[in-house]
């Protein structure tokens, strides 16, 4: 095996140039000719626009020109697209309100694009672009997704009546219903999953170039998946045809699905630098991308679960709005719903479940899929599910999991997905032991002796990556497939690039996917590069989300490696003299067992590019290209464990623990993936005691800067502890099933589960901030102390 | 940010002439609230009067108590061995404001200047009973902190220097707003020669206050308990996305008692 293989801890090849400040970011690029772009953007959540005066800023200098609405509809810009059809319950088609990149006649949230101000300096668009006077007329606004639903409720789009986009279900009713009505016990259960934004360390950016000459577009862009933002900004905006547009997305600091999406910016700068002739950059700033960028969550649900004497569930019974925001986001409707109800099942054996979603338009930036996309939301309900009912029935609450968990595989849920492997009591011992939980009661008592409260709190996840296969996913509704390509280029001196459609934007791809190459023909990694991010080189993709660059991705660079393996083995046993099947590779080199004969991998390419001397009928060249399609989403699963420490007096959480087992199959660079359980779980207790979007109820956004939006520092999180539990996975060649979200998806309720058993009242909501744990905790003393 | 005309005068009494010179001039100190907010486009002076140039930086001691620059650093305070001999409660709260680029570009003047609700300085100065001198008078801490971003700074004039008596004992309790970590409450307890003092920042409405019931309480009997054990009323107290006005008068308490703890 390769000392840079598959299990080694190899250090991230790629954070040379990161922290050295070597990172060629969007925002890095200088055009030639290069303009800024500037947007005006709606003051107000929901008002008429009923007219634009530019004139003051068209007298600015350096304002180039100003762009509006109703120029790029007349331009034949098409509307931004959801990417993913839901059906009602009663069998109509979800309800998609238009959404132009610059509003014509209507905005529906703070920050909605009216107008773009092109101009010389990056200063000079921004202070001409508080000079377009933008005439509006208000209108009532809706923040909420619930109330948005309510009778009377403003509402946002004439195609959607009473602001539903769909109300759609999952699962048996009628079984559901009679599971429950026969249940021994029935817990119930509402919370709310808080409104998070997504806060990439590098804001979002696009510079558009187009080329008179060709008609030629080029988008330079912080995207995770640059062949799908051109088949969208191609098939749907009509900004160019495919071979016309080339979108590069360089190095892309942190996505975490905001970057998913392609957003009116984008569009808009494309559009601009066709109108005025000059290349069109645009750059977030902060407060503009707590106002734009997609947000995530924002789920109010209901549940009950019922249990039969023995502690066995029956049956669980949902009901969920999900805020949409203004209007429909790529991914949006798939998130509160695939990606959601079919992981209500948890790791639990049920035998009836329902689930009903309604989505809601309300006046907001739109909702999609942010680290964990529907999975999150499902693992808090079913996790604080779990706890809430172990507590109301007297049952330690460990037990009343290891009771109810899947035991064999595959295992077919109610809810669609079929699990394919999994060992969840081994899981649950190995966080157990890690987490001294036998040592858990002298803690607590050592910790009270200090007047301080302790709490433990589980959390036993699972959740789906990969999403696949395509053609189970397209009847379903999604409007791509979800395969992933490679390509595997041996140069003719030995060197390899390896093309890949994922794209890296903080996962450490140019490390990872190096990896299984060299432990494959066992070269030096550093003869190994990863080529990623331009439609111009790689020829398509499917980028990078859902934690599907593992089990998708590298299963694709495996394919191709298969190809080119083949053709190694033909091409040396030509030349050594012997059979294909005999002929072994390693050490980079291909040698004919039971001779002194071998190739150097350098020769072999030689012999692939020279073609002197090869079998009969070969095409020359050394070059294989395979597109994977997957057999089966892959389940992570796991379980963790957190001990936290409240302070009575002030309602200070402090975790003093936090345990993580995960079983994410096979492991290929263990550092690499302990960073992403760490980056995880950091979100994910940002989520449960830190972080929250509000809007007023006129629909003002008030935690536009960090000053009000709270995101975890250093101080906020512990030193984690972190073990594998390791079952393959059957459904790829690698055996992995991806790491990248599980942390952010596990996290939040083994965090609440914490903080409730420690303050000892169940009544307690996300983010769990000092002042909700002071006011939980006076509530539980005097209901009328807290106010 | 929109365009600004910079000056870098080397004195008071320049900085002085181009403040009066120029209606919209503000002047700069340390820049840690002023820039950000222009950045933000929610201020727009037309000209900028640095003041970094003119002397105005240094502690010194003098007859037993500090006397600090106005251009001087949380850093510089927070760091300094003077402030350690005589007034280490002061090097505590310096040390204990923003982040280290705050701290080593902020400065006290521009603080007290300021007079944010949420800053540490002037519960500090207020209860310390600090003296604040201005290009042309100097001021009780009492007379100098208004109310919201409100001193008795008039139009142009400049704060110089801060000077201080070192108390008996003194201690500062700060509960930090998780997001921006400004003081959601922050109490500093010192007994002076005056008597106890107790100021609350952070909380209030209107800006930094003395809490005329824990000073009693503490005057009484200078415990925890005794702090603990003040109703702080909520009304006049600050309520937002963080903490209600309950909240804050509970912490109120709570952080008085842990300041008599620390003294």
């Amino acid at each position: 095996m390769s000392e840079n293989g598959i299990g080694k801890p190899v250090k991230r090849r790629e954070d040379r140039r990161f922290l050295t400040g070597r990172g060629r970011y969007t925002d890095d690029l200088r055009m030639e000719n290069q303009a800024y772009a500037a947007f005006v953007r709606s003051p107000h959540a929901h008002a008429r626009v009923s007219g634009i005066d530019a004139a003051a800023a068209l007298e600015q200098e350096g304002v180039i020109r100003v762009l509006t609405g109703p120029e790029l509809v007349a331009d034949g810009i098409g509307n931004i697209i959801t990417g993913w059809a839901i059906t009602s319950k009663d069998g109509a088609p979800m309800k998609v309100g238009d959404w132009s990149a610059l509003a014509t006649d209507r905005v529906r949230y703070v920050g909605d694009a009216v107008a773009v101000v092109i101009a010389e300096t990056r200063q000079g668009a921004r202070n001409a672009a508080e000079l377009v006077e933008v005439s509006y007329e208000e209108l009532p606004a809706v923040a909420r997704g619930d109330r948005a639903l309510q009778p009377g409720a403003p509402q946002l789009h004439d195609v959607a009546p009473g602001n539903l986009v769909f109300d759609w279900e999952i699962g048996d009713a009628a079984a559901t219903d009679a599971a429950l009505a026969a249940a021994a016990t029935v817990v119930e259960l509402s919370l709310e999953n808080n409104r998070l934004a997504p806060n990439a360390m590098e804001p979002r950016s696009a510079v558009a170039v187009h080329d008179p000459a060709e008609d030629h577009y080029t988008l330079y862009t912080t995207s995770q998946n640059p062949h799908v933002a051109r088949l969208v900004l191609s098939a749907f905006y009509q900004v160019a045809p495919e071979h016309k547009l080339r979108v590069v997305a360089p190095d892309v600091g942190g996505g975490f699905g905001s970057k998913i999406y392609i957003y009116p910016e984008e569009i808009t700068c494309l559009w601009a630098a066709m109108k005025t002739g000059r290349s069109v950059k645009w750059t977030s700033e902060r407060n503009e991308a707590f106002m734009t960028d997609a947000h995530g969550r924002d789920h109010v649900t209901t549940a009950r679960m019922g249990f039969d004497e023995g502690g066995r569930i029956t049956g669980f019974k949902v009901e969920t709005i999900a805020n949409l925001g203004a209007y429909c986001s790529l991914f949006a409707t798939a998130t509160p719903t695939y990606l959601y109800a079919t992981l209500l099942s948890g790791q639990y054996d049920i035998p009836a479940i329902h689930a009903n979603v309604k989505a809601a338009y309300s006046n907001t930036v739109p909702v999609d899929a942010y680290r964990g996309a529907g999975r999150p939301e499902a693992t808090y309900l079913v996790e604080r599910m779990m706890t809430t009912a172990a507590r109301q029935m007297g049952m330690e609450e460990a037990e009343l999991r290891r009771r109810n968990f899947i035991q064999s595989f595959p295992h077919q849920t109610p809810v669609i997905m079929c699990y394919d492997a999994g060992d969840f009591p081994g899981n649950l011992d190995k966080a157990m032991a890690a987490a001294d939980v036998a040592g858990f009661p002298a803690r607590r008592a050592e910790a009270a002796a200090r007047g301080m409260l302790r709490g433990l709190g589980y959390s036993c996840y699972i959740e789906a990556c990969g999403i696949a296969p395509s053609k189970a996913v397209g009847a379903l509704g999604a409007g791509v497939g979800l395969w992933e390509s490679a390509e595997m280029r041996v140069n003719p001196v030995g060197t390899i690039e390896i093309l890949t459609g994922s794209h890296s934007h903080g996962q450490g791809h140019e490390t990872t996917f190096a990896q299984i190459v060299a432990d494959r023909f066992g070269v030096p990694i550093e003869s190994i590069s990863i080529l990623h991010g331009d439609t111009d080189k790689v020829q398509f993709g499917m980028g990078t989300y859902g934690s599907r660059s593992g089990a998708v991705g590298m299963s694709a660079i495996v394919r191709a490696m298969d190809k080119v393996e083949a053709k190694v083995r033909r091409i040396a046993a030509h030349l050594l003299d012997g059979a294909p099947e005999d002929i072994v590779i390693e050490d980079g080199q291909a040698r004919l067992p039971g001779t002194n004969r071998s190739l150097a991998w350098h020769e072999i390419g030689l012999a692939a590019y020279t073609a002197h001397d090869l079998p009969e009928g070969m095409e020359p060249g050394l070059k294989e290209t395979a597109f994977y399609d997957p057999v089966n989403f892959t389940f992570p699963a796991g379980t963790y464990i957190c001990e936290v420490e409240v302070d009575p007096q002030t309602g200070v959480v402090r975790i003093v623990q936090f345990t993580a087992a995960d079983d994410f199959g096979t492991v290929i660079n263990p550092m690499i993936v302990e960073g992403q359980v760490h980056g995880g779980v950091a979100q994910g207790i940002g989520q449960a005691l830190l972080e929250q979007v509000v809007y007023d109820e006129a629909g003002q956004l008030l935690t536009g800067s960090y000053m009000d939006y709270c995101m975890p520092r250093a101080d906020d999180v512990p030193f984690y502890t972190i073990t594998h539990n390791a079952t393959v996975c059957p459904g790829n060649p690698l055996g992995m099933k991806g790491c990248g979200e599980a942390g952010a998806i596990g996290s939040p309720p083994a965090v609440i589960n914490a903080v409730t058993d420690a303050i000892g009242t169940n009544d307690l909501s996300m983010p769990a901030t000092p002042m909700k744990v002071w006011q939980a905790l006076a509530g539980a003393r005097a209901p009328a102390a807290a106010e | 940010m929109y365009p600004v005309t910079y000056h870098r005068p080397a004195s008071v009494e320049e900085a002085l002439h181009l403040l009066a010179e120029e209606e919209e001039a503000m002047a700069l100190a340390g820049g840690q609230t002023l820039l950000p907010t222009m950045k933000q486009h929610l201020a727009a002076p037309s000209a900028l009067v640095d003041l970094a140039a003119c002397g105005l930086s240094g502690i010194r001691a003098e007859g037993g108590g500090l006397v600090i620059g106005a251009m001087t650093t949380h850093a510089e305070i927070a760091a300094s061995a003077e402030v350690a001999a005589h007034l280490p409660v002061l090097g505590l709260v310096a040390a204990g404001i923003g982040d280290p680029a705050v701290r080593h570009r902020g400065t006290i003047g521009g603080s007290v200047a300021n007079n944010d609700p949420a800053a540490d300085y002037p519960a500090a100065l207020l209860a310390l009973e600090a003296r604040i001198e201005t290009d042309r008078r100097v001021l009780a801490a009492e007379e100098f902190f208004e109310g919201l971003f409100a001193t008795a700074l008039e139009e142009g004039e400049i704060v110089t220097r801060i000077h201080l008596d070192p108390p008996k004992r003194a201690a500062y309790a700060k509960f930090p707003n998780p997001a921006s970590r400004y003081a959601l409450v922050g109490v500093m307890v010192a007994e002076t020669a005056a008597g106890i003092r107790v100021a609350v920042t952070g909380a209030g409405e209107d800006g930094v206050f003395r809490h005329a019931g824990l000073e009693a309480a503490l005057d009484a009997e200078f415990t925890p308990d005794a702090a603990a054990a003040v109703r702080v009323s909520p009304a006049g107290l600050a309520a937002d996305l963080h903490a209600s006005a309950a909240y804050r008068a509970h912490l109120i308490a709570v952080m008085a008692a842990r300041a008599v703890a620390a003294c």
